[in-house]
């Protein structure tokens, strides 16, 4: 092929200049918050990118015990109800917003073009305040968890009813029809039928809603506030006002509570990408 | 039995009552009484009805109003950074090179971290004195920026972390637009002589036109909205430089001022819905059909 050669120096010539690029904005960035967690408080100090001048795995661990362990076991009572809060909302989240949308996309009357209106305001409007913490105090629950878990459950349910409803018309409805004809019923045919051909959407909708809501920092600050009940990312804001110039442990901090991110990320990163990209096209 | 009847027996209503009960009494009636809220004035105790009052402090205290202008220029500051530098990505990560399985990744991953991981390390980054960025420039023989806090480039210094942040959503949204264009319109193109920035002005730009659409959407909501990522690394300052009408509302709401916190949030709702709902009539109107 006729310049066949000099398209190829062009094209390694880009690849060597996008690395280069993307190692001083994205990898130097990650590289410097885990090698600064390793290092003793005086030297992460300095905020350099250097290798700890004393590497020592008793130097590691302390950081991380003392993450986990200071102020009354801060950090690892906020895992707790991190995971409590996550595991309990997004299983409420699966349960209701699948037979939202389900009965949405198969009724398709004028009901459903008005639900799906007021879903995707969820997705614009954001959340009122005050209105929202004085109905929580009138029912009991403001500072409590299960308040957290409705507001998150409500604030998730636009995202996950859009993911859900752009799912079910890959399931024919004449699936349905010879159901209802062998006598089942409309509870076992969602049940028995309908939940399990949705799995790959489920599992969508499971690990953003995780995401969304492991990450999530405003919500927590106003209604469950306090560092008896703090979530992650809220005791990460307590940590740094406790330790503002032990940068060793901040980082430690933030290795910590990037973790499960990470993990879910290295497992359904695939699932992730596809589930994102479909919410906000769809949406 | 009629269809009509087979369909309320197969599909019925009862199955939608937990999600909307949540999302009702949760999400919609807080944001229709907030506007009630606004026009009130609370102590412990009780409430007095108060009129326009809120308003006329919020636009006349100058350290409220702030907030307005810079959500704003944060909203459309960082949706216009990551419209036009993921569409670039975007280019670059179609084109077949051999890394772009581990640009992607890159790319994608910091948008799945929190604000407040990232707004950490970019504090800590952006340090006046020891940051790694003002080291980084100094080796080139510039002078130390403070970053978060000079007044008058805080703002931007956020709106910059904001487009690393989010810019993988957006590379993704564009690829996937890219990708379903098909291959032989840029044969056809090739063979008429089309260079290849013809190629990307009269076949990619108008075909993309839809996922082009989500990016801004998506982008300009999630900035009008931010708050996570002002509040960990300026936590609005310097003085009131990076305030936001999200972190005017938090700032009002733990000085217990109820009212004038929902004036804060009913603003931000008329600004965002005023812009989202006719750009998805404008921007619908625009999409090419393939």
């Amino acid at each position: 092929m006729i310049g066949g050669k000099g398209k190829k120096i062009r094209t390694v010539l880009w690849q060597a200049f996008a690395v280069f690029i993307t190692i001083f904005i994205y990898l130097i960035p990650f590289y410097f918050v885990v090698i600064n967690s390793m290092k003793t408080k005086k030297e992460a100090g300095l905020m350099a990118i250097s290798f700890p001048a004393e590497f020592s795995l008793t130097q590691i661990f302390e950081n991380y015990r003392e993450v986990l362990t200071s102020s009354k076991y801060l950090v690892l009572r906020a895992f707790k109800n991190s995971i409590l809060l996550t595991v309990i909302s997004v299983c409420l989240i699966i349960l209701f917003t699948s037979l939202l949308a389900y009965i949405i996309q198969r009724r398709q009357d004028g009901l459903s073009k008005f639900l799906n209106f007021l879903i995707l305001a969820g997705l614009i409007v954001p959340v009122s305040i005050v209105p929202t913490y004085r109905l929580l105090q009138s029912i009991h629950l403001s500072g409590t968890l299960f308040g957290l878990i409705l507001v998150e459950v409500a604030t998730q349910t636009s995202f996950a009813t859009i993911l859900f409803r752009g799912y079910f018309p890959n399931i024919p409805r004449e699936l349905d029809e010879a159901a209802v004809i062998d006598g089942c019923g409309p509870v076992k045919l969602f049940f028995k039928i309908m939940l399990p051909l949705a799995k790959p959407v489920i599992s969508t909708v499971i690990v953003l809603t995780a995401l969304h809501i492991y990450n999530d920092f405003t919500n927590p600050l106003y209604f469950l506030p306090g560092s008896k009940n703090a979530t992650i990312q809220l005791s990460i804001y307590t940590f740094y006002g406790m330790y503002e110039s032990s940068w060793n442990l901040i980082f430690a901090d933030v290795v910590l509570i990037s973790i499960p991110v990470l993990i879910l990320y290295i497992i359904f990163n695939k699932r992730i990408e596809a589930g994102m990209v479909s919410g906000a096209v769809k949406g | 039995m009629s269809a009509k009847r087979l369909k309320g027996r197969m599909y019925p209503i009862y199955f939608m009552i937990p999600a909307l009960v949540i999302y009702i009494v949760i999400f919609i009636i807080p944001t229709f009484s907030s506007f009630f809220y606004s026009f009130t004035k609370w102590t412990l105790t009780d409430w007095d009805f108060i009129g326009w009052d809120n308003y006329k402090t919020f636009f006349s205290e100058p350290s409220l109003r702030i907030g307005l202008k810079n959500t704003l220029i944060y909203g459309f500051g960082t949706s216009f950074g990551k419209v036009v530098i993921a569409l670039l990505l975007a280019v670059l990560l179609t084109k077949g090179l051999k890394i772009q399985g581990y640009l992607r990744t890159v790319i994608f991953f910091p948008t799945l971290l929190s604000a407040l991981a990232v707004g950490f390390t970019f504090k800590s980054l952006m340090h006046p004195t020891t940051g790694l960025i003002n080291t980084a420039l100094g080796a080139l023989g510039a002078g130390s920026i403070h970053w978060l806090t000079n007044e008058k480039i805080a703002l931007f210094s956020v709106m910059g972390i904001d487009i690393w942040k989010g810019l993988g959503v957006a590379t993704l949204i564009y690829i996937t637009g890219i990708q379903s264009i098909p291959k032989d319109y840029y044969e056809a193109a090739k063979i008429d002589g089309a260079s290849g920035g013809q190629s990307f002005r009269f076949i990619t730009l108008p075909l993309i036109r839809t996922a082009m659409n989500s990016v801004i959407t998506l982008s300009l909501i999630g900035g009008l909205r931010n708050f996570d990522l002002v509040y960990s690394t300026t936590g609005g300052g310097p003085g009131f430089a990076t305030e936001l009408m999200t972190t005017v509302t938090y700032r009002m709401f733990a000085a217990g001022l109820y009212g004038l916190s929902t004036v804060g949030n009913v603003v931000l709702f008329l600004i965002i819905t005023a812009i989202a709902f006719p750009l998805y009539g404008y921007l619908g109107k625009k999409e090419v059909e393939m």
